[in-house]
């Protein structure tokens, strides 16, 4: 097909554009991003199993590359990239400094190497707006791209086979295979920088460690961990299907379940899980975490049409009363009348009202919908950290 | 939070005249703020001593008052008003700078008035360069190495740690007025010696040169509960060492990664609650080292800026009147976005196109000035363009600046010339590098030279490239049949390339360049084969959410398919969000950027057409691609297509729309250049015909039409050539006035006094417009010049207003002081000029405005020009009589007649309103301030009195020219002027002032009895008069001059004068009025009184 692609969606909207990625055909449900910076943290991101991002910014590529904006190991974990202009030069300091190595392909600088290196499909030269008002009208739906068919009719067929990404629990994809330590902080920009070398373990020596966490990884965000390690935590990050009792028996001081792919209600596990946990240890929700929260307190959970993806949305933290532009991804949602006064609204979307936040009216459990995180996206939420550490501190002046 | 209710009355303070470094954005922020503090019902007392603003007009505030910008007029509108609130962060640096010194004088105490926007304290550490130091400190960011200088010895100290390159910035002047960069200690002392004398506080900031690091700025919103946002982020094009005014700059920033825009972000948030603007927007500057990503914070604005209209233009967010309603307490997500009405104005707008601002020079009218773009602003306005890719808008913005170039054309140049043009910033620059990489220079060696990021050079280079593939084309279908113009065989692979080309931004006529053919087989090309822009809305939020709002961009999209469910064939789409309605509609074509002799004016007018049109009941459309304007604020019109003012993107536009017709008379040059082609598309042009304005345009018809009209010209004739200009000259009599046609703003109009220099001017002029021929007119000197406008709907004609000019005819009717009524025209004089105009008007068939100019001299009238179109004098006129001419005549131009609209007779009124012109001579050193045909301001302000001489003395002190109450006056004249310098002399005598002056002139005055003091020449040893002036002895200069010789001795004398602050004039007419409105001013105090009070407009209750 001479470096042309083809983007299908399930209700026959076909897409012409040029690949800029590895070759080959994936299918995902198709989101759009809104995010103007970030794409590296956004192709990383664990969350986005399963699905295909059109980015909304039209140019991407511009800052290459580089080891440090990594939010998981083993490159993108997107099923798809879809841009309108992808730029092939990329300038920046960073990825001049520390391009990503990449076994076997040396170190890598652009944003097309770094996709095919990982054998992530990309493709660009798509009207990326009407695409994005097409999903915001019609909702989000799965779409197919592919370098290798060039016939719609057979790539819709193709896409409309597939069950849909409810149908898996995605989790199991991307959680740790291993309980590991982390120690890493946050990224922050140092004067001299010598060691190009260096590990993201080596980053930044921790704070004065305080307490104890262990963070159940169901696709998590490097930067939750690098925000625990500067709320000045000790972190350990333990496997999704890691049985409760497990996490007990290390007796940690708090536990946080982290953001993730997928329907919440395909994780029965984590779920289970978590209803062992709530009033044992302290429980800090983030994302998929939050939703599984809910619906481990008895509560249920529904679809946005087209979910919640970028950087701007402005979510009330009812507790301060600040408006806190934060970082989203999300296509689901806990809807709090279904907890019966079990929980109380922390946080509130102002775009569209929709839940962002919420703590257990007795127990020491609190969780967010958005990525007080970051990466990519603002650090406005970034607090949310310490009040976890605030909370765990509480519990425990409590008990002595 | 609920808005104050302890607060009923807020005094709002305007930037003044438009100056470089303080253009219309000012005008658009104002505006914005009255309404929306009306809105939330508050009442509103705004000053501003420019008429040419949306915000003086008398329906945009409660009261206002078109009065001086001094604290002490100040204190008088604030002791009749009695506001509880004064907002100085909507005026530029002008209300910033009032604001503090009201508050120093306790002013502020005294009349218990409340700073709300930004605190005293706030705008002191933003302002004082040491305490920002401090404050960034303070949060833990790094400044450059700076230190404050008061004198010269402290900084020869300060350098030797600071090292050289350094950059000097005088405190507190205006667009970075007196700065520089000096690479060596000669330099230096040089500019710090300027820059000190500049500096109101006689402070020069020295700091470290972050030259060639990467530029950014962010601006910022906190509302009173401490909720902060980004609105945009702009990156710019040329690095540090050319102010952010002068760069090119593009939005969003292109080259940071996330971590890196966070951290810029985080910091901005830190820098405003440190600082403590508590509520409204500010702008913040960075610079970032791209080699390690050193980030050093260079500057703050607290307050709204040229950088925050753009941003506002930039993404849908009205930065302007958010500030305003935070102001008065509102917070952000008690405000909804107007655009998306659901969603509240606390989240940071998101965009999926790429904005460029290119800037506009006027070197061209500043031949002595030097060029170089450096810290210190030159560029007399910008445009803004909006494509999905930087390329896009890059060449968007290029044929958006009206410069007559379309793309990123051809120079011819040699290879050290263009390493020469890289290497020092100016304003060509862009193209040079185009032809750079032509000529086959690498990006790096043009980074190495210009240090612009690579990632911009690279952009061009795709530019560049398509270049090539299409004049391959070009080559292959080698000598073309003009008709059929394609042959078919190529077409099949044409039309892809043009596709590509027109993706990237290319216009059909840079295409058809490329291709040796006209632009209009380009258009047929594309319209034939259905290769057609499409529009995509800004909306804040990149398509997130439905946005109501058409604010509208053009961009050639990628067509995508349906797949049918039954026949599974495939149907293309194309989406376009114009969604045009079906109305009646309108298409009103703006003026383009500011330039000098086309400014605030013509959108004004503009703006004034919307809303006549509206109250009508049409859908208005506007389109300009000026973003500092109300014209291109998206409540302004119905629709807004934010998009070049090119035959090519203009036609798109009226395709997509299907008006009824289009509006051409109001926005100047811009807009009227595209009538007759327009027409010859088929397009209605509404109001007075283009055959009529080539009629008034066109040199020999025009000739005819005063014959027929037995109308007086002066003796005039054409020419081609050299040759044929010297025999007109010859036979007109010397001197003689040239120019060449159809220009606006006296561009290459010259006086000549001898034929030597008429073969010279002749050399230069026939570049200046190889289409039209020079103009030779008979030069009439002393002639009083007169300006009328004029409305008609074709039988009824009303004058708007006589203006009679204070500087003798000769002096560009833009440049030259006027008053309205006339002051000294007989009655008889003033009546024949009435008719006459009437005449022309309805000889014109003139259907909306018409501006004639006259001269008079010995009681004979003589028609200079005719203009049947909105002129300059517009919103004076308006602001002067209180008939809105503009709304009128565009009521007009869609057929009601004057009857219909209640205006039967023309407006006499009992006050005096002066306009007087302003100058940027203090911005372009070794420049002449010595007044001429070629026109040389940057704006203007009007005095308003029921006496000329104060009317005339608050326009001088608005326009920073405060003529002295007592003290010496200096005066040197031409023998042409003595005779007339008596009466002057002798009233500045019997005034108490005394008179010094050159030898020749004081003689000449001793012996009429004059008791005059001499001083020396320059010439003539020490002291002379340069030094008297720099030792502050000398108050007023009058200083008129003959011939080059005499101008260029005398040069020093206005150069100091300028550089000293010291008023001037260089007229005998200028002089004569001063010395009036000295007598007046003396006898009388100055009084203020609203426009509303002048034209019996009652308050609204």
């Amino acid at each position: 097909m001479s470096g042309k692609a083809l983007l299908v969606l399930s209700d026959g909207i076909v897409f012409e554009g040029k690949s800029f990625g590895a070759s080959g055909e994936t299918l995902g449900e198709v989101v759009f991003n809104t995010s103007m910076t970030g794409y590296q943290e956004i192709l990383t991101d664990p969350s986005y199993r399963g699905q295909i991002v059109n980015m909304t910014y039209p140019q991407m590529g511009n800052y290459g590359v580089n080891e440090e904006d990594i939010e998981s190991l083993n490159g993108p974990k997107v099923e798809g990239f879809i841009v309108r202009e992808y730029i092939d030069f990329p300038s920046n300091w960073r990825t001049e400094k520390c391009g990503v190595r990449s076994a076997g392909r040396g170190v890598i600088h652009s944003l097309g190497d770094y996709l095919k290196a990982y054998g992530i499909v990309g493709i660009e030269h798509i009207d990326t707006r009407a695409l994005t008002r097409h999903l915001r009208d019609h909702g989000a739906r799965m779409g197919i791209i592919s370098t290798v068919d060039p016939d719609p009719e057979s790539l819709l067929k193709k896409v409309r086979k597939h069950p849909g990404i409810s149908a898996f629990d995605l989790v199991r994809d991307v959680t740790a295979k291993e309980i590991y330590k982390w120690q890493a902080g946050a990224w922050k920009w140092k004067p001299e920088e010598k060691e190009v070398e260096k590990e993201y373990s080596a980053l930044r020596t921790p704070h004065s460690v305080f307490k104890r966490v262990v963070v159940y990884d169901f696709g998590v965000k490097f930067n939750i961990l690098r925000n625990l390690v500067d709320a000045g935590f000790d972190v350990t990050v333990v496997p999704a299907q890691t049985p409760a009792e497990a996490v007990l028996e290390m007796d940690p001081d708090g536990v946080i379940l982290s953001n993730g792919p997928g329907d919440p209600e395909t994780v029965t596990y984590a779920i289970e899980n978590a209803k062992k946990l709530m009033g044992k240890k302290p429980v800090f929700g983030i994302c998929l975490g939050h939703q599984i929260l809910g619906l481990a307190m008895g509560g249920r959970t529904y679809k946005l049409k087209f979910g919640h993806h970028g950087g701007n949305h402005p979510v009330r933290d009812l507790v301060t009363g600040r408006v806190e532009i934060t970082s989203q991804n999300h296509n689901y949602c806990v809807d709090i009348n279904s907890l019966h006064g079990r929980v109380r609204l922390t946080h509130k979307n102002l775009y569209d009202g929709t839940e962002e936040g919420m703590e257990h009216v007795e127990l020491p459990v609190f969780s967010v919908q958005h990525h007080p995180e970051a990466g990519p996206g603002p650090n406005d939420a970034a607090h949310i950290f310490k009040r976890f550490r605030d909370l765990i501190e509480g519990v425990y002046a409590e008990k002595n | 939070m609920p808005k104050r209710t302890d607060i009923k009355k807020i005094l709002l303070i305007g930037s003044g005249p438009i100056i470089i470094g303080q253009a219309c954005e000012f005008d658009y922020s104002g505006t914005q703020a009255c309404k929306a503090l009306r809105e939330e019902g508050y009442k509103v007392v705004l000053v501003n001593s420019n008429p040419a603003t949306i915000m003086t007009d008398p329906e945009t505030a409660d009261v206002t008052y078109i009065e001086p910008l001094t604290a002490e007029v100040l204190e008088m509108i604030i002791k009749k008003e009695r506001p509880d609130a004064i907002l100085p962060t909507m005026g530029g640096q002008t209300a910033l700078n009032l604001a503090v010194e009201l508050a120093e004088k306790g002013i502020l105490d005294k009349y218990k008035v409340e700073l709300i926007g930004a605190k005293l304290d706030a705008i002191r550490k933003a302002e004082d360069r040491e305490l920002f130091k401090e404050a960034m400190k303070k949060i833990g960011l790094e400044v450059p190495v700076s230190a404050h200088i008061g004198s010269m010895k402290d900084g020869l100290e300060a350098v030797e740690y600071i090292g050289f390159p350094a950059i000097l910035r005088p405190s507190f002047t205006l667009g970075g007025t007196g700065g520089g960069i000096a690479y060596n200690i000669e330099e230096y002392q040089v500019l710090l010696e300027h820059g000190l004398k500049l500096s109101p506080v006689r402070q020069v900031l020295v700091e470290e040169s972050a030259l060639g690091w990467k530029e950014y700025e962010l601006e910022v919103m906190r509302d009173v509960k401490d909720n902060v946002v980004i609105i945009c982020s702009i990156e710019n094009f040329d690095p540090m060492g050319v102010h952010t005014g002068d760069s090119i700059t593009v939005a969003p920033a292109q080259t940071l990664t996330d971590k890196e825009y966070q951290r810029m972000r985080d910091a901005s948030i830190a820098i405003i609650r440190e600082i403590g603007v508590d509520t409204g927007g500010s702008n913040i500057q960075f610079a970032l080292n791209r080699d390690n990503g050193k980030m050093i914070v260079i500057e703050m604005n607290p307050r709204v800026s040229r950088s925050s209209a753009l941003a506002s233009k930039a993404t849908g967010f009205p930065i302007a009147k958010i500030a305003a309603k935070l102001a008065v307490g509102l917070t952000l997500d008690e405000i909804p976005n107007d655009i998306t009405r659901e969603t509240p104005a606390s989240f940071e707008p998101t965009i999926d196109y790429v904005v460029t601002k290119f800037p506009r020079f006027a070197f061209e009218k500043f031949p002595e000035a030097d060029p170089t773009l450096t810290t210190q602003m030159k560029s007399v306005g910008e445009v803004m363009a909006i494509g999905r890719t930087f390329k896009e808008s890059l060449q968007k913005a290029i044929r958006s600046l009206e410069i007559g170039t379309r793309g990123l054309e051809e120079v011819q140049a040699d290879m050290s010339v263009i390493k020469s043009r890289l290497k020092t910033p100016n304003a060509e620059r862009v193209w040079y590098i185009a032809q750079a990489m032509r000529e086959g220079m690498s990006i790096q060696e043009i980074h190495d030279l210009t240090w612009i990021d690579p990632w911009f050079l690279e952009n061009i280079r795709q530019i560049i490239e398509m270049e090539g593939r299409i004049s391959a084309e070009a080559r292959k279908f080698g000598s073309l049949d003009p008709d059929p113009v394609f042959p078919a065989s190529h077409l099949h692979n044409f039309l892809p390339l043009l596709k590509e080309a027109k993706q990237l931004g290319f216009s059909d006529r840079r295409i058809a360049q490329l291709l040796n053919l006209q632009e209009a087989d380009i258009r047929h090309l594309r319209k034939r084969n259905s290769i057609k822009a499409v529009y995509k809305m800004v909306d804040t939020c990149a398509a997130e959410f439905a946005a109501y709002t058409p604010y509208l961009y053009s961009t050639y999209e990628i067509p995508f398919h349906t797949i049918h469910p039954s026949s599974l064939t495939l149907h293309p789409l194309v989406e376009c969000e114009a969604n045009p309605s079906d109305r009646k509609k309108v298409i009103i074509l703006g003026s383009g950027p500011n330039r000098i002799g086309q400014g605030i004016e013509f959108d004004y007018c503009c703006v004034h057409a919307v809303f006549a049109l509206k109250e009508l009941g049409y859908e208005t459309i506007m389109v300009n691609c000026n973003p500092e304007t109300v014209s291109t604020d998206y409540d302004t019109a119905d629709r807004l297509y934010f998009e070049p003012l090119t035959i090519e993107d203009v036609l798109n536009i009226i395709d997509a729309e299907k008006p009824e017709g289009v509006i051409v008379q109001f926005g100047g040059q811009t807009p009227l250049k595209l009538a007759v082609p327009l027409e010859r598309e088929g397009v209605k042009i509404l109001g007075t015909s283009p055959d009529s304005i080539d009629r008034a345009e066109d040199r020999r018809r025009f000739k005819k039409l005063l014959h027929k009209l037995n109308l007086n010209q002066a003796d005039s004739d054409t020419a081609m050539s050299v040759d044929e200009a010297l025999s007109a000259a010859g036979r007109i009599g010397y001197p003689v006035m040239v120019r060449p046609s159809y220009v606006l703003g006296g561009r290459a109009m010259e006086i000549v006094y001898d034929e030597n220099s008429l073969s010279e001017y002749m050399k230069r002029a026939v570049k200046a417009s190889p289409e039209h021929p020079v103009l030779v007119d008979k030069y009439l000197e002393d002639a009083i010049e007169v300006d009328v406008d004029a409305i008609s709907d074709g039988k009824d004609v009303i004058i708007g207003g006589v203006m009679e000019h204070i500087e003798e005819a000769g002096i560009h009717s833009g440049d030259s002081a006027c008053s309205l009524p006339p002051h000294s025209l007989p009655k008889k004089i003033v009546r024949d000029i009435k008719r006459q105009t009437k005449a022309l008007a309805r000889e014109l068939n003139v259907i909306g405005l018409m501006n004639v100019q006259f001269a008079v001299k010995n009681q004979d009238i003589y028609i200079l020009e005719v203009n049947p179109r909105g002129s300059r004098t517009i919103p004076f006129v308006g602001k002067a009589t209180g008939v809105p001419l503009a709304k009128l005549a565009a009521k007009v131009i869609v057929g009601r007649t004057l009857k219909e609209l209640g205006v039967t007779k023309d407006k006499n009124i009992k006050h005096i309103a002066v306009k007087e012109a302003v100058f940027p001579f203090d911005r372009f050193h070794g420049v002449d301030s010595i007044l001429g045909p070629e026109m040389k301001s940057t704006g203007e302000v009007m005095g308003i009195d029921k006496d000329f001489g104060i009317a005339f003395g608050k326009s001088q002190i608005s326009c920073g020219n405060r003529i002295p109450l007592e003290g010496r006056i200096f005066i040197s004249l031409k023998d042409k002027d003595k005779p007339a310098s008596v009466p002057i002399v002798k009233k500045m005598l019997e005034l108490g002032i005394s008179v010094i002056a050159t030898k020749g002139t004081a003689e000449y005055l001793k012996d009429r009895g004059l008791d005059v003091e001499v001083v020396n020449k320059v010439a003539e040893g020490r002291p002379h008069i340069v030094d008297k002036i720099k030792n502050k002895e000398i108050h007023f200069v009058i200083n008129t001059v003959s011939g080059a010789q005499a101008q260029k001795d005398s040069f020093s004398i206005r150069q100091s004068a300028l550089q000293y602050r010291v008023p001037f004039t260089t007229t005998i007419s200028g002089a004569t009025a001063a010395v009036n409105a000295i007598e007046m001013l003396k006898k009388k105090r100055m009084n203020i009184k609203s426009i509303q009070e002048y034209h019996g407009i009652k308050p609204k209750k």
